[in-house]
């Protein structure tokens, strides 16, 4: 049993990484991007099981700007990609705007939020 | 000449036909446009009864509460307001204003004033606050003819903005003066779901953050935004079940849910219950959940291989409900997630209250609603809202399926509180007005082709075979147009009925503003009792500014707003023990409440009675609930003692504890000597239509001070205590 499923993800693991190299690039920075927010995300909480969550809306305000910065980087990601015809007629620059405005917000409500 | 005259009338009848026909579409929109204006209007003018008849003055107790801060917010600037502490009300623990109120309503009518003012209008700020609701609601007619445009048509958005704008369960909230969180809360509360929808239905980002911001402002007006919180996840899960997941839902749920929350905990009364509360678990459990959602169906995307997909699923799915279960058992074990609070339980199951919270279940908006008052709030809506869901689910989309599930939730907690029918009123409204207008246009479409089938034929003289044989199938059903017209005409009569009903309801029922009373007198004129303002007044100009005024909870925010005077618990229930130790004192008898009266300071009583006027919600007949109340946190005040074999009565058979109790001598004394009615015995009590028991009431501990010439508000000095015994 352990072995299949060890094999199992040994082969899913190669035809995901193959697969994932026919991604374009500017959704691979994307990845990135939203790779990097997320483990940031993950050091806060971390951080916070261990020290403790005392000022509670400085610790909220860095894990919501790292999610919220990763939720609006896929969406950002969902409304670039070409494959999704649903966004056909939205313009990649639309999209990027919507976005930044988006983040201007997000970051303004943070830097109130912060404490 | 004469010839040259006719022809360039025909020249110019023949242009400004062509003109026409050109601009049929330009027509369309003036006609809309205008609609739209007069239906603006037409949603202020209606709610305006309540000042011609009255005056411009604040309705209700409530609204003299937001009164109050909006002045001081004006007066002294925003931080002094976010910073207030208000030592006049809750003697003596005192209230942290700034922490505990939604500030949406003042901040908005202080900055309509603000704005006013730059603009060199001198207006008063009690204008401002009148008025206030109706701008709002005008407001909301906007919105909910975008609203409808979404989810079906510009004509479904045109009757719905008519229904909306005139409805008596949304007037009921919005008249002049009734300065309430609900004026501007509905309106925020259907943009956020405009705006929300407008987000399903594009994928935009723009509009779900403009939601986020319809959320903030919704948030910062009123409690009900939980409503908003649950429907929206709620929402998502029907439609992750029916699967009908998008990726335009992905984009506009996370960006609302998160934009939303963060915004939200601004407010400092909300805090952080987005991520500490039971009420808002829900949300937070479906953004996980679209998140493993759409990983998933990413990765299915990518892999495009259905055996390695099952297994990448099942592990997957392993993880995440693992954690997610952990997460929430954790957080409900360690008491970090609190559990919902008695609001929320008294929703779910509506006899919870009546057992568990005397305190909600006591006041009349919270009980359960009558069927009459359905038929009252909706009238010809009630029986257009099932035929709306008809034509929604023929014609099921995203937006569809979102006000179905609006309509359907918030008509069952219409049900369970009264107050409520308030939130199902725009659902209400909208669906009724998809009824409304997909009946309508079927009726006309059908009436306009057949009286345009036999003008072609006759002008042309060649039809074609697609229109002969739909004519032929038409002609199947004889008196088909008959019935059209009938049906119209029937149509019509009913939306006239709908408005004559709206107009009556809101000028009998919805605009008496509760601080003056008006009643029939004997030779069918109008009096006015103006004992309230009276009361309060003398309050004002008799007593010492510090002085302290002790009565039932419902007058505690006049008293301070109209009175300037301290008091000890007002409508901010927020403190059961405090409420309840005045329901004790006031239920006991005199020396003992002389003891309590002492204790918390207090200078003046003030009771309300309707015995000389035939005023029926006075503190006699509210006096169970304060039995009930005192007796919830102190057992020495049993409910039986007041009761005669579970009857209330004030007369001869009326318990002892009853007769002898301090609320009981405050509003009976002196009583026995006056004569009411003609023909009945003196100290008759109007209001239960008996004579009373204890016409000879002597106070030891108190005197009278003031009673109004109604006798509708008395006010007790209470004297110092003797310096001999």
């Amino acid at each position: 049993m352990a072995r299949t499923t060890t094999k199992d993800a040994q082969a899913l693991i190669q035809s995901f990484r193959s697969a994932y190299a026919a991604t374009p690039t500017n959704l691979k920075i994307i990845d990135i991007y939203v790779i990097f927010a997320i483990s940031t995300a993950l050091i806060q909480v971390v951080y916070m099981a261990i020290v403790g969550s005392f000022p509670f809306n400085s610790f909220l305000s860095g894990v919501l700007s790292c999610v919220g910065t990763a939720v609006l980087a896929v969406c950002l990601r969902i409304q670039v990609n070409k494959e999704n015809k649903e966004f056909k007629d939205l313009p990649p620059e639309r999209a990027f705007a919507d976005f930044v405005l988006s983040n201007l917000v997000l970051h303004l409500v943070i830097m109130n939020f912060l404490g | 000449m004469g010839a040259a005259q006719t022809g360039v009338k025909l020249d110019l009848f023949n242009f400004s036909l062509k003109s026409l026909k050109l601009k049929t579409k330009q027509q369309e929109l003036l006609i809309r446009v205008s609609v739209l204006c007069l239906v603006y209007i037409l949603a202020f003018i209606t709610r305006l009864f309540s000042v011609l008849r009255y005056e411009s003055m604040i309705h209700e107790f409530d609204p003299y509460f937001n009164y109050r801060t909006t002045v001081f917010l004006t007066e002294k600037g925003f931080y002094e307001f976010w910073n207030w502490f208000d030592s006049e009300s809750w003697y003596p623990l005192g209230r942290i204003i700034g922490g505990t109120l939604y500030p949406g309503l003042m901040v908005t009518a202080a900055f309509m004033y603000w704005v006013l003012r730059f603009l060199r209008f001198a207006v008063h700020i009690r204008e401002v606050c009148v008025l206030t609701a109706p701008f709002f609601a005008s407001n909301t007619t906007i919105v909910a003819y975008f609203f409808g445009k979404e989810i079906w048509d510009s004509g479904a958005g045109l009757v719905a903005a008519a229904l909306i704008a005139i409805c008596p369960g949304y007037i009921s909230r919005s008249v002049a003066g009734s300065y309430d969180n609900e004026g501007v809360a509905i309106f925020a509360l259907l943009l956020t779901f405009y705006l929300f929808v407008k987000a399903v239905n594009t994928g935009s980002l723009a509009w779900a953050l403009g939601s986020a911001l319809g959320y903030f402002y919704m948030v910062s007006a009123w409690g009900g935004y939980v409503f908003i919180i649950n429907l929206i996840p709620l929402y998502v899960l029907v439609l992750l079940i029916t699967g009908r997941y998008s990726m335009r839902l992905y984009v506009a749920y996370n960006c609302m849910y998160v934009l939303g929350m963060l915004l939200a905990m601004q407010i400092r009364f909300v805090g952080f219950q987005h991520v500490q509360s039971g009420e808002h678990m829900a949300s937070m459990g479906v953004f996980f959940l679209m998140q493993v959602f759409y990983f998933l169906d990413w990765v299915k995307h990518l892999l495009n291989d259905k055996q390695l997909f099952q297994a990448f699923l099942r592990i997957t799915v392993t993880c995440a409900v693992g954690v997610g279960a952990l997460a929430l058992g954790v957080g409900m074990a360690s008491g970090y997630i609190s559990p919902w609070t008695g609001r929320f339980y008294s929703l779910l199951d509506p006899t919870y209250a009546k057992d568990h919270i005397p305190i909600i279940a006591s006041v009349s908006e919270h009980q359960p609603t009558a069927w009459s008052s359905f038929m009252f709030d909706f009238q010809i809506l009630l029986f257009l809202f099932p035929a709306g869901l008809y034509f929604c689910f023929k014609r099921l989309s995203d937006a569809t399926i979102f006000i179905v599930m609006y309509g359907l939730t918030s008509m069952y907690f219409a049900g369970v509180m009264v107050r409520l029918i308030l939130v199902a009123t725009p659902a209400v409204c909208l669906i009724s007005a998809i009824a409304v207008s997909a009946t309508i246009k079927n009726l006309t479409s059908l009436i306009r082709k057949k009286s345009k089938a036999p003008h072609g034929a006759s002008v042309k003289g060649t039809t074609t075979a697609k229109a002969s044989s739909k004519a032929a199938l038409d002609q199947s059903l004889p008196f088909q147009v008959n019935g059209a017209v009938a049906l119209l005409l029937g149509a019509f009569y009913l939306l006239s009925r709908y408005a004559i009903h709206c107009t009556w309801v809101t000028s009998e029922a919805y605009s008496s503003p509760s601080i003056v009373l008006s009643a029939r007198g004997a030779h069918g004129g109008r009096v006015i009792f103006d004992d309230y303002r009276e009361a309060y007044f003398w309050l004002r100009q008799n007593t010492a500014p510090d002085a302290k005024v002790m009565s039932w909870w419902d007058y505690g925010y006049q008293i301070t707003a109209m009175g300037n005077r301290t008091v000890i618990v007002d409508n901010n229930t927020w403190n059961n023990t405090h409420i309840a130790t005045v329901g004790r004192a006031m239920s006991s008898y005199e020396d003992e409440a002389y003891d309590i009266m002492r204790s918390l300071d207090v200078d003046y009583v003030l009771v309300v009675f309707g015995g000389v006027s035939g005023y029926s919600s006075d503190d006699i007949n509210k006096f169970l609930w304060m039995v009930r109340i005192g007796g919830g946190v102190f057992p020495v005040i049993k409910e039986p003692d007041y009761l005669v074999n579970g009857e209330y009565r004030v007369d001869k058979g009326a318990a002892p504890k009853m007769l002898n109790c301090l609320m009981y001598k405050l509003c009976y004394y002196r009583f026995g000597e006056l004569m009411t009615e003609y023909g009945k015995p003196p100290g008759y009590d109007r209001a239960r239509g008996v004579e009373i028991g204890n016409k000879d009431v002597k106070l030891q501990y108190l005197e009278e001070a003031f009673t109004t010439s109604n006798w509708i508000v008395r006010i007790y000095k209470v004297k110092p205590p003797s310096n001999r015994w």
